[in-house]
């Protein structure tokens, strides 16, 4: 026997969702986003064009990568190309999630709603707590997250523009750091393969050795080059231990 | 590029919010065709996981702005510190682990006059 659908659960869910806005990786994600605003700031973009990019765009490293194409002038398909090289990582990233948080009856066009709020932050967090979600409710908790982080972010862009002027070094070198160390400890907290550690310590690896010999596409390469490495050694491991 | 008029929008619209959504809508079609215990998803996993820690490794290696000036060991300890401390944090390692790193970041900064 089947349970009838709860209307009340989906807003349920939705609504702890949207809790998530007072967890350690939205607050860190928001310091993010202060500083890139004092970026903008600096780079003298309009605050109305800062705010109508972060909601539009949401990944902060595509961001960042359009608002040089905006400053050096370059051609509309050059910032096309650059930014959507830096995106495709979107691609694996929203493909492994949909698999964790859909059921059988979410329709695509939802799925296809949703994956605008799909950013490193908001995929690293909902990889994390979608487990304790049950699965009927997981689209809507994503949601709920999702909508609120960026609504909140494209709001705090716009109060905090004019503030921030200027940074006393050590903040703004703190800010930065944040970011990294927060991915790093979530991924290890999240991982529930043992091909994720592998992954994870092939792909740093990689990603500094492609930033020096090739930096127009580290990232790509890293990923899959890195990505398919760990993969492959973890699986012939498996292999060896099931045989054994 | 002028800021004015109603072309910076079009810009970010193009440039911008379609390079990226392009993406993720081709991430939920291929999302929706994996199964959910399937060998490719498990391949998946791990080029999303890489494409992760290689933004995170040029964060760290190749900083952008005040960090820029700082020395690679510098930021290097403060990840090791910070790794040190998320290990033996018990039930508050996450927060243990990314306090310790980014006060031995700001120790470095003031100790060194970046």
């Amino acid at each position: 026997m089947t349970a009838p659908p709860d209307p009340q659960s989906q807003s349920h869910w939705f609504l702890l969702g949207m809790r998530g806005i007072f967890s350690l990786p939205a607050i860190i994600l928001m310091l993010s986003f202060v500083g890139f605003a004092a970026f903008t700031a600096e780079a003298k973009v309009p605050v109305d064009q800062v705010m109508f990019m972060t909601g539009m765009v949401w990944a902060l490293p595509a961001k960042v990568i359009l608002v040089g194409s905006m400053l050096s002038g370059a051609h509309i398909a050059t910032a096309f190309l650059a930014v959507t090289l830096s995106s495709v990582r979107m691609m694996p990233m929203v493909a492994a999630l949909i698999p964790e948080i859909r059921d059988r009856r979410t329709p695509t066009w939802l799925l296809l709603i949703v994956s605008h709020f799909v950013a490193i932050t908001a995929w690293v967090f909902a990889m994390e707590k979608v487990r304790d979600v049950p699965r009927g409710g997981r689209v809507a908790f994503f949601a709920g997250f999702g909508v609120t982080l960026t609504l909140t972010n494209i709001v705090l862009v716009g109060l905090v523009y004019g503030a921030v002027s200027e940074f006393p070094p050590i903040v703004s070198g703190c800010l930065f750091f944040l970011t990294p160390v927060y991915f790093l400890t979530s991924i290890w907290i999240s991982a529930r393969h043992r091909v994720i550690y592998w992954a994870l310590g092939i792909g740093l690896a990689l990603g500094t050795i492609f930033a020096v010999v090739a930096p127009e596409y580290d990232i790509l390469l890293a990923g899959v080059i890195g990505g398919t490495a760990a993969w492959w050694g973890e699986r012939a491991l498996r292999r060896r231990e099931a045989a054994r | 590029m002028s800021f004015d008029g109603l072309w910076p929008y079009i810009y970010i619209a193009i440039a911008g919010w379609l390079a990226t959504d392009l993406w993720r809508w081709a991430g939920v079609i291929a999302g929706n065709r994996i199964d959910e215990r399937s060998e490719l998803l498990n391949w998946v996993r791990a080029v999303a996981t890489a494409l992760v820690a290689a933004v995170i490794a040029k964060l760290i290696v190749f900083p952008t702005g005040t960090l820029e000036a700082s020395p690679l060991w510098l930021r290097l300890g403060a990840v090791m510190f910070g790794g040190l401390c998320f290990f033996i944090g018990g039930r508050f390692r996450q927060i243990a682990g990314i306090a310790a790193a980014i006060a031995f970041l700001a120790a470095g900064l003031v100790l060194l006059g970046v």
